[in-house]
């Protein structure tokens, strides 16, 4: 790159890239997790528009619909039900950790930026799915193309997905579960009736230990 | 048109800031959406890389890079919720039964 000539693509890509970041900065620096949450929310919306960019519309829309909408909405929710007041940590172990972030942080990124100096790539020119005479499956990112992918040469990964979730489906409804209100009553009774047991055997043992005395 | 680094580096940078937050944050769903984060910045390096190599298997790899968040998120929060139950704090490092 010896002159970079900033069009249009550029520059929207800069414009994307600065709010990401800034989005993801405000992420860890909050104190308030809701916050934390509305800022990620930016930086997945911000991350749709560059796959937009990357001519990946189906990835893009998925994107906002699983992520911005589902998890997001599964996040705010939790952090409404468990209704945390801003709470100062009791016990602060950790504190070294807090100055061990900055040089980490910059020690990564001069890793990855090494690295990335190298990569020189041009982008294909890739068929617009619209244009006439042209089919969706052969274009890049439409939902033929990504289907047709996904049902032949992928379908083992793709099934073991769905196993997956329905695991995950189990296992949130068995962590999250709450003891039935009568099942404790149940308990309490059993536990109640054993105890009076006890207490009868006691009582008729110090009886009879009274009668051999006397 | 927009270089295959900037792309790269863009993820990179983001990827960072999600480390960063693990370490610094002691929250555990502020926590848990900073591994959303870093998901998301391989998801971006996955689709930059498809486009660049003109291949659709990034975008799937990428799809289920998705599924797998939504099921880790859905579990994660179950935990989250029970170990308030338990606990009543959000504070990772109250959490340290295992610990000798």
């Amino acid at each position: 790159m010896d002159q970079i000539a900033l069009d249009i693509p550029k520059l929207m890509f800069l414009a994307f890239a600065g709010i990401a970041v800034v989005a993801a900065f405000n992420l860890i620096l909050q104190r308030n997790p809701i916050y934390s949450a509305l800022s990620l929310i930016v930086t997945l919306c911000v991350m749709a528009a560059l796959f937009l960019m990357l001519s990946a519309p189906f990835i893009a829309v998925i994107q906002i619909v699983v992520y911005a909408g589902a998890i997001m909405v599964l996040f705010v929710f939790v952090i409404m039900l468990l209704n945390i007041r801003e709470e100062e940590s009791k016990v602060d172990r950790q504190k070294y950790l807090k100055w061990a972030a900055a040089p980490m942080f910059l020690a990564l990124l001069a890793q990855v930026f090494a690295v990335i100096r190298y990569v020189d790539a041009q982008a294909p020119p890739i068929q617009s799915p619209n244009a006439p005479g042209v089919n969706p499956a052969d274009s890049l990112g439409t939902v033929e193309s990504i289907a047709n992918a996904m049902f032949t040469t992928y379908v083992l990964p793709f099934e073991a997905t769905s196993v997956l979730i329905l695991m995950a489906i189990v296992g949130s409804q068995l962590l999250a579960r709450r003891e039935k209100k009568e099942d404790i009553e149940r308990i309490e009774e059993a536990l109640a009736v054993e105890q009076s047991e006890q207490e009868l055997a006691h009582r008729t043992s110090e009886k009879s230990n009274e009668e051999v005395a006397a | 048109m927009v270089p295959l680094s900037w792309y790269l580096a863009l993820s990179a940078v983001l990827f960072t800031i999600g480390v960063v937050g693990v370490v610094i944050q002691r929250n555990i769903i502020v926590l848990f959406m900073c591994i959303e984060l870093m998901l998301n910045a391989v998801n971006l390096t996955l689709v930059s890389f498809s486009r660049f190599m003109g291949d659709v298997t990034g975008q799937l790899f990428v799809f289920i890079v998705m599924a797998v968040a939504a099921a880790e998120a859905a579990v994660g929060l179950a935990i989250i919720i029970a170990l308030f139950r338990n606990r009543e704090t959000l504070n990772v490092d109250e959490a340290d039964l295992l610990k000798l």
